[in-house]
């Protein structure tokens, strides 16, 4: 079995959790359909995301400069960051020369692509994540599971007893009013005490040179408003061209997301506060390569709603976990193969092409086509199975010629009454296993229209 | 018109009854039907797996068997999305560009080719409507609940035709029933935790029959039904529009 299909299959060993995850998603999917069928323009909207995001990609190199020349102008400082690594010395670096011993957090999807907590915590410097799903995996030490609800595996019982070991809460308590209030205290602390803060960005405005980050919970401006230091690091593809372009997006994100009109804080942040500091950092890692792939370029349309995630059937009942990586479910396993083709060999099968990714995707993501195309790389480029690989070309000459197709499938019918029970639903029967195989009838419909009608 | 019947390789095996309900109804209907006995698979299964270089002869070989049609009808919106899609990689001749037109889903061709507003049959039962995907997202049958477009359905338009019939509202109309091709095989315990979770839906809502415009999906669930001896029944659209009872 592949790695996603092993992990998923331990998710699935407590159904009961499965169960609860997938009710849990499906109710946020349905929160979004409510608001999305209050917007009679949904799917103009959508289009028009699409095609800003075209556009834009298709004139990348432009609209960066222009965003770095007009963040110039107001003061920031923009840096370049071809991988992760040149993301983290670099976020060092102006931590180090503040003297920076502690810093905040607000939820970036990007750093933790980029492994900053790590590679901070390793130089003696206190990260800590101020999204409250965050800060419960950054305390479980574990990664996110979906990139909008961060802890959205865990039960209120289990942040319950987390809090009691690492906040000293009471033993029991899994009310989530008294959980989050303690969280709230916690992290009050640690905002006083940081010095400098740091932000992912949702969107970047190339004529105004601002960025613009979208949370629920206010954490990126009680961060940003407190410290001397601010830092947003943004992926190259988070350019927008105008600030008029924005109400698209901000429409369309946050209902996609969770089914909210708008998040409860649109943060704009433009220049550095009075005697402060601001750091734009702009990001590769791997985006120009995917952005030259002419069959995958679409991909990097999105805007980390999640929306792909909730409605997907597999995704739902195996949990973000099962993926291996930062950014889960349906988007993720498009993302990945151009990340690592063999690492990730298995993510492209972990669908059944179903569709409803792409229908639900606020920017039109081709996402269940891309799943097929990369199978078809994969398979070119040997990461199948050979059991697979093998089953398939035995398979494309069964069904290349009428009479081989109608000799195995009268072979097939006939196996399957002749031979006892257990000798067909043996170990590698992995169809049987938990469903009967259909019944071979004695006639194909092929035989019935021979006897039956005239040949044609 | 010539009408080519295109009976997929896993219905052809495995449930002749919805090859003899299709070509009935077309026969009932009017049509002079004719079946290629030479066909054989639309060559999914490869393509799916990643192996779409590997299925190209047996492209080849459904485009010989039907290229003289003007309408390849099937019961599958799965194999009619394949060959209209995927059949991008063949060298696109003449002959290619005009099975990949032609080729429609058995629902397709009754509304929108022969344009029938009527049926001779009754199924007085309670039917859950199950919305295969590529019928539903490939080819557009119906509106998924995603989008936010005037509500349509051509499954449901054709079993509102059927007298007696009473169709079950679903609170998930159109999630995924886990089959996916090898996607059962390389992932079985999602695939069946997704078709025991339709199968319940269904169940609770008081449904004896599960139909649906493939077969493929039925196959999955009655897969489940037979081992955890559900009393649900599974029939093709076409044996309801053709009249079948149970």
């Amino acid at each position: 079995m592949s790695q996603h299909a092993q992990k998923a299959a331990e998710f699935i060993t407590n159904q009961e959790r499965m169960k609860w995850h997938d009710e849990s998603l499906w109710f946020v999917r349905t929160k979004r359909d409510k608001a999305t069928h209050g917007i009679p323009e949904w799917e103009q909207l959508r289009e028009l995301g699409s095609q800003i995001k075209n556009h834009t990609l298709s004139n990348l190199d432009q609209y960066l400069e222009e965003f770095e020349k007009n963040a110039l102008q107001n003061g920031v400082q923009v840096h370049w960051a071809a991988n992760a690594a040149e993301h983290n010395r670099i976020v060092h670096e102006i931590l180090a020369r503040q003297e920076v011993q502690r810093i905040v957090k607000s939820k970036s999807m990007l750093t933790e692509e980029c492994g900053l907590n790590e590679f901070l915590t390793e130089k003696g410097i206190e990260v800590v994540d101020t999204d409250l799903g965050e800060r419960i995996i950054q305390l479980r030490e574990e990664p996110p599971s979906h990139i909008v609800m961060p802890a959205i595996h865990l039960k209120k019982e289990e942040i319950g007893e987390l809090f009691h070991q690492k906040l000293n809460t009471e033993k029991g308590a899994s009310d989530p009013k008294y959980l989050t209030e303690s969280a709230r205290q916690h992290l009050r602390e640690k905002f006083l005490s940081a010095q400098a803060a740091l932000t992912g960005v949702n969107f970047a405005i190339a004529e105004t040179g601002g960025v613009v980050v979208c949370t629920n919970e206010g954490n990126a401006d009680m961060g940003v408003h407190l410290c001397p230091v601010q830092i947003h690091s943004m992926g190259i593809e988070k350019v927008l061209p105008k600030a008029e372009h924005l109400g698209v997006f901000t429409r369309l994100l946050a209902r996609s997301a969770t089914g909210q009109p708008i998040t409860i804080f649109t943060s704009h942040y433009h220049r550095p506060k009075p005697e402060g500091e601001m750091h734009i950092i702009i990001v590769d890692n791997g985006r120009t390569a995917q952005l030259g792939r002419e069959d995958f370029r679409n991909s990097l349309k999105c805007i980390r709603c999640g929306a792909c995630m909730n409605t997907c059937p597999i995704y739902r009942r195996s949990g973000g976990h099962s993926y291996g990586y930062t950014v889960p479910g349906p988007i993720g396993s498009i993302l990945t193969p151009g990340i690592d083709l063999k690492k990730y060999s298995d993510l492209p099968f972990a669908s059944t092409l179903c569709g409803s990714c792409s229908d639900v995707c606020p920017v039109k993501i081709n996402i269940h086509e891309q799943l097929y195309r990369w199978r078809q790389i994969i398979s070119e480029e040997g990461h199948l199975p050979s059991s697979k690989k093998q089953g398939m070309r035995i398979a494309a000459r069964v069904l290349s010629k009428s009479t081989t197709y109608k000799f195995g499938g009268k072979m097939a019918r006939w196996a399957l009454r002749a031979f006892p029970r257990f000798f067909i639903y043996n170990r590698l029967n992995v169809w049987g296993k938990n469903r009967e195989l259909p019944e071979a009838p004695k006639q194909s419909f092929q035989e019935w229209y021979q006897k039956n009608r005239k040949e044609p | 018109m010539k009408i080519g019947l295109f009976i997929p390789c896993y219905i052809d095996q495995f449930y002749p009854q919805v090859g003899i309900a299709t070509l009935e109804l077309l026969e009932k209907l009017g049509c002079q039907v004719s079946y290629p006995s030479g066909q054989t698979c639309c060559g999914q299964p490869m393509a799916n797996t990643g192996c779409e270089k590997e299925a190209i002869p047996t492209y080849q070989h459904f485009v010989r068997q039907f290229k003289d049609f003007d309408y390849i009808v099937t019961p599958s919106g799965s194999c009619a999305y394949h060959i209209r899609k995927h059949y991008d990689v063949l060298e696109q001749s003449e002959e290619v560009k005009k099975v990949r037109t032609n080729t429609l889903d058995i629902s397709e061709f009754l509304l929108e080719k022969l344009g029938i507003s009527a049926l001779d049959s009754q199924f007085p039962h309670k039917v859950g409507l199950h919305n295969s995907c590529h019928g539903l997202r490939g080819l557009r049958l119906g509106t998924g609940s995603e989008r936010v477009l005037t509500q349509q359905s051509k499954l449901q338009t054709l079993l509102h035709m059927v007298k007696g019939i009473e169709l079950v509202e679903l609170d998930r109309s159109d999630e995924c029933c886990g089959f996916g091709g090898t996607f059962a095989i390389n992932e079985p315990d999602i695939s069946v935790a997704m078709g025991r979770d339709r199968l319940a839906e269904h169940e609770k809502k008081g449904v004896e029959v599960i139909t649906a415009g493939d077969m493929s999906c039925l196959m999955h669930l009655e897969g489940i039904i037979r081992r955890e001896k559900k009393k649900l029944q599974v029939k093709h659209i076409v044996e309801i529009l053709n009249g079948t009872s149970i």
